[in-house]
């Protein structure tokens, strides 16, 4: 690599970065001796911490380096693998994290002496950092490295940025620590899975644009005319996201020094834009953007191209179209007006059409390979999770209809369709992308084992199925036992009985997630050990030659 | 075929892409939620609607805090069990002062949307320090420390002025004796119980009460006012503003 040396210079961007952080730290530190309560005092004081290490890391990153990262090494685009590596053991831990905290929170229903009457650990304060560890650190951090990975890769480029691929990588998951330690301390706005207070978003808001734009800059420096279909889902994902973000989370704080906020809207339209957020999370950061993994890594793992690009535009277009639509459907025979709900159910059953139609798209991409299903287990998880896909979007349309959902609704057999989409869906086509990515990352031959691939996976999918089934009979159940009547017209039962009638399926489902986390924890053996003993892959390039475009 | 090369333009162009996916994902918001600031079939007109005394308040910001609007919805749904369980079914005009609602997404434990008055002051504090001692099926998580935890009232002021920031119409007066309300509502004896039942009484405009706030010692407890006592004053004001003897379903129908 004999290249032209160029002085080094501390770049606008690293001395941009390192003032904003020093403003930061002297801001957390000003908040942290006048906050009202001890927890903004606390996140306050982590806040500082977190920008000097920053201030630190961008000095040492500039003594480490000896100039500007070179672009292109050997004809090949230099890409820049080391905030992909950090997102990619991120999201092993935060899944493993996740995980645990929702069997715990599923015993806690089945034998709620669990709880210990603690308020750290009891049920109200757990489930939300359950929700937030699985779907926004374990799912959001296998987006940051899927999406920095497939973005670079399809755009034959380098990202741009020294620092900013860093701070989005670090400052997203500082969000993710802000957030979960929040929940324990009691800090919420209590929006479903859009609990954290006002700093935390506006951190994560600055964090976002800065994804925004390095997304879009590793874009303006593709090498490729056309635009990977992959990354359209990303690029919807990141967009919708922060739209969503900005209008759910209409807050007025009580003060600077105070973690307390107060929603600008209330009641029936506070209602609507929550489900207008909370399903588009759903549809955004849990199918969109999982369905830019999709896009790249079953055709890539599969060899194959993508089976139709006809279809990839419209289940595309459509897609995002419908699925902003859908949120009203969580609010059936409230007191939101009945236009607002039934527009929600029409456009849900027709979203059931797109989600199909990219259902189909993945799984024939596998035409000609169907074997490699036999033999490469990763492929299998990615396939079965691309089913699992199936199966909830036409679970969540059946739901979505009226007369169903005043049966389905407040009960468990929510909790159970959000599970198969969760589990199923976005779980294992992450495990899939996991399996992939190591041994790609690390320049690896393949992962270590690929039997204990398919142990995680048998034993993945027996959990689920524990768990989805006993949610459908206790859901079913309990939503048929509020409305039973007896032969004198009397409410049969009384609630507490419907609550007593859960407890074998609360523990069924326990176990179903015990032997997910299970599951997981195979995986982090495996991949622990395809990075320190795996086997070298020959050449640098590990990955198999980049994906043409979509055409 | 023609159309599909078209769609080149998209494909090429990251900005017109961008503005592709802004301009798709903001139609179905846009109609869903803009009319419902400003149909007025939206929210009924009713009577005894008032907002949340200072102590109501602060047991809602517990019961926010400790996530009880993940196992209990406070939104009765029109359906014949539910109503005969539950009572009149749950008006958008019942949380026109929740910021943010809490109709709630799941009944792991039963619907409190009408709660208040159904059990007594002692039944919750029993309830909350240790559920499976009135209720031995309970799953609820116990809250003993509520019981221990004195009331942070010093900011409280704030809170209920940055709810009428956002539209919730607290009076001046209102407003300025958030500390003697609160202090007053857990304790029958103080002197300005009278001034502040005053303060949040609601009256139709023949001038007749429609809804008077309590004050009780809710936690059993006349040392101190504790976080309990704030739970306590919000579950017994849940559901019982309107009067459903004067309520007039007809008129809002929509």
């Amino acid at each position: 690599m004999a290249r032209p040396v160029e002085t080094k210079a501390f770049t606008l961007e690293e001395m941009g970065y390192s003032l904003f952080l020093a403003l930061l730290a002297v801001v957390c530190v000003i908040l942290a001796g006048k906050a009202w309560e001890p927890q903004l005092a606390f996140h306050a004081a982590v806040g500082a911490v977190f920008a000097a290490i920053g201030i630190f890391l961008i000095i040492k990153g500039y003594n480490d380096r000896s100039a500007q990262p070179a672009q292109m090494i050997d004809g090949k685009a230099n890409y820049n693998y080391g905030p992909i590596k950090f997102a990619a053991i991120a999201s092993v831990f935060w899944g493993v994290a996740g995980f645990l905290v929702g069997v715990y929170i599923a015993s806690e229903l089945a034998w709620p002496a669990l709880n210990l009457d603690l308020p750290f650990i009891n049920f109200g304060r757990l489930r939300p950092l359950h929700t937030s560890a699985v779907i926004f650190a374990f799912g959001g951090n296998v987006l940051l490295a899927t999406s920095f990975y497939v973005v670079q890769r399809t755009s034959q480029a380098r990202m741009p940025g020294i620092v900013t691929p860093w701070f989005i990588v670090l400052g997203y998951n500082a969000f993710i620590v802000i957030a979960g330690t929040g929940y324990l301390l009691g800090v919420t706005q209590s929006k479903e899975y859009a609990e954290p207070e006002w700093y935390a978003d506006l951190w994560l808001t600055i964090v976002w644009v800065i994804y925004l734009l390095a997304f879009l800059g590793t874009l303006w420096k593709r090498k490729e005319p056309h635009i990977y279909v992959a990354n359209w889902f990303y690029l919807a994902f990141i967009v919708t996201v922060a739209m969503l973000h900005l209008g759910n989370n209409m807050s007025v704080p009580v003060s600077i020094y105070s973690i307390k906020s107060v929603q600008v809207f209330s009641g029936v339209q506070d209602a609507m834009v929550q489900w207008w957020y909370g399903h588009n999370a759903v549809g955004f950061f849990l199918t969109a953007a999982f369905l830019g993994i999709m896009y790249y890594f079953v055709p890539k793992r599969a060899d194959r191209p993508v089976y139709s690009y006809r279809l990839s535009i419209i289940h595309f277009w459509a897609l995002i179209f419908l699925y902003i639509w859908a949120g009203p459907h969580h609010l059936h025979y409230t007191a939101l007006p009945e236009w607002a709900s039934t527009l929600g159910m029409t456009f849900s059953i027709m979203l059931w059409m797109p989600s199909w139609g990219g259902m189909i798209n993945g799984l024939m991409t596998l035409s000609g390979a169907w074997d490699k299903l036999r033999t490469d287990p990763v492929l299998r998880m990615l396939v079965v999770s691309v089913a699992f896909y199936g199966m909830s979007t036409f679970e969540g349309p059946l739901m979505s209809i009226k007369a169903v959902n005043g049966l389905s609704h407040y009960t468990d057999w929510t909790v159970g369709h959000v599970h198969s989409g969760a589990l199923g869906w976005v779980g294992f086509v992450s495990f899939g992308a996991l399996y992939c990515l190591f041994p790609w990352l690390w320049n690896k031959k393949s992962v270590y084992s690929l039997k204990l691939v398919s142990w995680h996976f048998w034993t993945a999918t027996i959990g689920i199925v524990f768990y989805i089934c006993a949610m459908w009979v206790s859901g079913i159940m309990q939503g048929l036992m509020w409305r039973a009547y007896d032969k004198l017209g009397f409410l049969e039962y009384s609630f507490i009985e419907t609550v007593a009638a859960m407890h074998p399926y609360y523990a069924i489902r326990a176990l179903g997630g015990a032997l997910f986390l299970l599951g997981s924890l195979i995986m982090v053996y495996n991949l622990y050990m395809t990075v320190a003993h795996g086997e070298d892959a020959e050449g640098a390039t590990a990955g198999a030659p980049a994906l043409a475009p979509a055409e | 075929m023609s159309l599909m090369e078209k769609h080149a333009i998209f494909e090429k162009n990251s900005i017109v892409l961008l503005v592709g996916i802004l301009i798709m994902v903001a139609i179905g918001g846009l109609v869903e939620i803009v009319p419902l600031f400003y149909l007025k079939s939206t929210i009924e007109k009713v009577e005894g609607m008032r907002p949340y005394t200072p102590l109501e308040l602060a047991g809602r910001n517990i019961y926010l805090r400790e996530g009880c609007y993940l196992c209990h919805s406070q939104m009765i749904r029109p359906m014949r069990d539910e109503i005969e369980r539950y009572g009149h079914f749950s008006l958008a005009a019942e949380s026109m002062y929740d910021h943010p609602f809490q109709w709630g997404s799941k009944r792991t434990g039963p619907d409190l949307a009408r709660l208040g008055n159904k059990y007594s002051d002692k039944w919750h504090v029993e309830h909350l320090i240790n559920p499976r001692a009135v209720v031995p099926d309970s799953v609820m998580p116990g809250y003993p420390f509520l019981a221990k935890t004195e009331l942070a009232t010093t900011h409280l002021q704030d809170v209920v002025k940055t709810n009428a920031l956002v539209g919730v119409p607290y009076t001046a007066d209102q407003i300025a004796n958030v500390a003697a309300d609160v202090m007053a509502q857990a304790n029958p004896d103080d002197k300005n119980v009278g001034a502040f039942l005053q303060r949040y009484t609601v009256t139709n405009s023949k001038g007749e009460k429609i809804s008077t706030p309590v004050a009780r010692d809710f936690d059993g407890n006349p040392a101190k006012v504790t976080e309990l006592d704030a739970v306590i004053a919000y579950l017994q004001v849940l559901g019982t503003m309107v009067d459903f003897k004067l309520y007039d379903d007809k008129a809002n129908l929509r």
